[in-house]
């Protein structure tokens, strides 16, 4: 039976300095004014995606963002690779030495230690950075355009970048087919993405994604769409990918239980902001922040004298709009342990938002935004 | 019809025509369930699980049809009755169904209340204002506040819409509900408020609930009993403390070892390498061997029965012959 190595068994990695520091991002969508709101010239509202996080990913390391829909861990996926516009925010990015010429040639200056602010950057100057920033979706059926051959689909990249010689991307494509396990080769690359199973659809958006080379993939569900008994197979692709070319990868999953398999780090979002942060074990092991408790006690799993008791979710109430986030800590209308902890708190969570700090007991490395467990007098 | 069994499923055979050959989706599925009892069927995609719900409905989709077998509820066989005789007799009263993915299952256009009053008076004969009643305390037992009668689905949430469904399956007091991937849409938090729901329901109602998902942790959160479909066909079935504990079919083995744990060591996670079977033309003998790590030439040439391997537990695997 194949298997894929789990990070510990793996040992310690060689990880690098950062490859990305994100700092401050925010990605804030306008709501459509009323008449009435235009005429009492009320000010303008948002739905605020992502409000404000920070966080680093180191060269060759595989970072997690997890939290359950709508707490931005997409739209922050997706703002780093300029997808969408961040509203606010610096996302410092180190791109391959190589391309540091090519890059200065278009008039994009380097700071003094090689990084770039990739939300600085005019969009019709971006694209030689499209080369080091990648993404596979989560949806194989929809990222995969219907009306290419496998093929075209390989090699429009290389075409659009200006690499290689018609017969070398030739090669490089075979080549990629071969790393995904797509073999024999020839046998794929005539056919067309519904000729193809979703595992081996989701294989051709990883080979789509490396064939660059890029320093940075960020991986958005990549198996949350495909059968449990294939997802393993899946994963253990991009990771060997990852220690190949040292790539790194932002994997973004709401299932914690696949973040303890493949991740290093960990941080878990809710409602736009960074809640809890640090190595990924730790984190599920020993969560601190009552939302990390309510979603690993949510998390079912494979054992059925679970049947016999109802599973007890630490949490209240339902996620609120982005648009109307709750003053103070966001998270304190849902908290359980704010009502225990009542009279100590009453005059922080709901006023105050706490900032992402290391908390009073735990690793070194853990940070965590809440009352509670961050020092305050 | 024998003592307890609620429902019946004989040999069933339900297969689709299509202009490329014959698929057959379930080929030969045999299982009872008993009152209040709650089985969980799993499998990968295009196992059968689903047009094994929807032949139990009378819904499967043309060019699907049933083709052999039996399925007896009350003494009826639901494969020999017309269209219109399922829907006065079964459907809603004896057997409900909860959709995969409550979100569309909803009208836009109709209030909550509306689509629930439907059902109450179309299928229930129930007049308007004792539907109203019945509305609130239906919404009530799926702990909804009764003023979501009132709402329109796009003004609830995932996990309130779903409740609502399940109210809507729980209208006309089935003994069966056949919910099929219930969860799978929702949030992780949300998806546990549900589950509990279901198991508050099952136990107060004494409901038989069809749970029908490719998630094993689910079943294992509400299922007494387990059937493992791979093919088209049972590869594994039994009561889950066996199913979960000792896993008979190398399948079973296989999709345990493939589900990320929360808690314990992290050990390898392994895959089960290939396909699923392409069913117009599946493989001979053990439809699972060109998968299996455990295959051997007989495995190839003839298709093992479901072999007894423990009470209540049955595994088709020729590596189970004379166990049990």
């Amino acid at each position: 039976m194949a298997s894929v190595a789990s990070r510990a068994a793996l040992g310690a990695e060689v990880l690098g300095g950062d490859v990305l520091r994100v700092e401050d991002l925010r990605v804030w969508f306008p709501l459509r004014r009323t008449i009435t709101e235009l005429v009492t010239l009320r000010p303008q509202r948002y739905v605020k995606a992502v409000d404000g996080i920070t966080f680093n990913v180191k060269r060759g390391e595989v970072f997690c963002l997890v939290g359950e829909s709508g707490c931005g861990k997409t739209t922050t996926g997706k703002a780093i690779l300029r997808l969408v516009e961040p509203t606010g925010g610096t996302a410092l990015f180190k791109p391959k030495s190589e391309l540091v010429e090519e890059l200065e040639r278009k008039g994009i200056s380097l700071e003094g230690d090689g990084f770039v602010d990739l939300f600085r950057i005019p969009r019709r100057k971006f694209k030689p950075l499209r080369r080091e920033l990648q993404i596979v979706y989560q949806d194989p059926y929809g990222s995969l355009n219907p009306r290419f051959t496998i093929r075209r689909i390989l090699e429009d990249p290389l075409i659009i970048h200006g690499i290689g010689s018609r017969q070398e991307r030739e090669e490089m494509v075979a080549k990629m087919l071969e790393s995904v396990k797509l073999t024999p080769a020839s046998d794929f690359m005539d056919r067309y993405p519904h000729q193809l199973s979703g595992g081996q659809r989701q294989r051709v958006a990883i080979a789509r994604a490396f064939i660059l080379n890029p320093s940075l993939v960020v991986a958005d569900e990549p198996v949350s769409m495909l059968d449990v008994s294939i997802r393993a197979e899946i994963l253990e692709l991009l990771l060997s990918f990852k220690e190949r070319t040292g790539t790194s990868l932002i994997f973004i999953t709401h299932d914690l239980a696949v973040a303890r398999y493949i991740c290093d780090r960990i941080a878990v979002m809710y409602l736009g902001k960074i809640v809890e942060l640090g190595d990924a074990r730790a984190i599920i092991e020993r969560p601190i922040h009552p939302y990390t408790k309510a979603l690993v006690a949510a998390i079912p799993e494979p054992d059925p004298t679970n049947r016999t008791r109802l599973r007890e979710v630490p949490i209240k109430g339902e996620v609120p709009s982005a648009a109307a986030i709750p003053s103070g800590c966001r998270f304190h209308p849902r908290c359980v342990e704010f009502d225990q902890d009542h009279n100590r708190l009453k005059d922080m969570c709901p006023v105050k938002e706490p900032p992402l700090e290391q908390p009073m007991e735990g690793e070194p490395d853990r940070r965590v935004a809440c009352w509670r467990y961050i020092p305050w007098s | 019809m024998l003592s307890g069994k609620l429902l019946e499923v004989e040999d069933l055979k339900t297969y689709f025509y299509t202009l490329r050959g014959i698929v057959r989706a379930v080929d030969g599925v045999s299982f009872s369930l008993r009152k209040g009892e709650i089985l969980g069927i799993a499998g990968e995609s295009g196992s059968g699980k689903s047009t094994l719900a929807w032949s139990i409905l009378g819904l499967v989709p043309p060019p699907g049809r049933i083709v052999g077998g039996s399925i007896m509820i009350d003494g009826m066989d639901l494969t020999k009755m017309g269209e219109a005789e399922l829907r006065k007799r079964v459907r809603w009263k004896k057997v409900s169904m909860v959709f995969q993915g409550a979100m569309n299952v909803l009208t836009p256009v109709y209030t909550v209340g509306r689509q629930i009053e439907e059902v109450l008076t179309i299928h229930g004969r129930m007049s308007r204002s004792d539907a109203r009643a019945r509305i609130y305390e239906l919404l009530e037992s799926v702990g909804l506040h009764r003023s979501i009668a009132d709402r329109y689905p796009h003004e609830l949430s995932g996990g309130q819409k779903q409740r609502v469904v399940i109210a809507m399956a729980l209208s006309l007091e089935p003994d069966i509900v056949i919910a099929d991937e219930p969860t799978t849409a929702l949030d992780v938090v949300v998806q546990a408020q549900i589950l509990n729901l279901l198991k508050k329901l099952a136990w107060e109602k004494n409901l038989s609930i069809i749970l029908i998902t490719h998630d094993l942790s689910v079943i294992a959160e509400l299922a007494e009993t387990v059937m493992i479909m791979y093919g088209g066909k049972i590869a594994e079935y039994g009561p889950s403390d066996r199913v979960f504990s000792q896993p008979k079919h190398p399948y079973t083995q296989a999709l345990l070892r493939a589900i990320p744990r929360l808690r314990g060591p992290i050990d390898r996670l392994a895959y089960i390498p290939g396909t699923p079977p392409d069913l117009r033309n599946p493989p001979t003998g053990c439809r699972f061997h060109p998968r299996c790590p455990k295959a051997f030439d007989r495995c190839a040439r003839e298709e093992p029965p479901l072999f007894r391997v423990g009470e209540n537990h049955l595994s088709a695997c020729w590596l189970n012959e004379g166990e049990g």
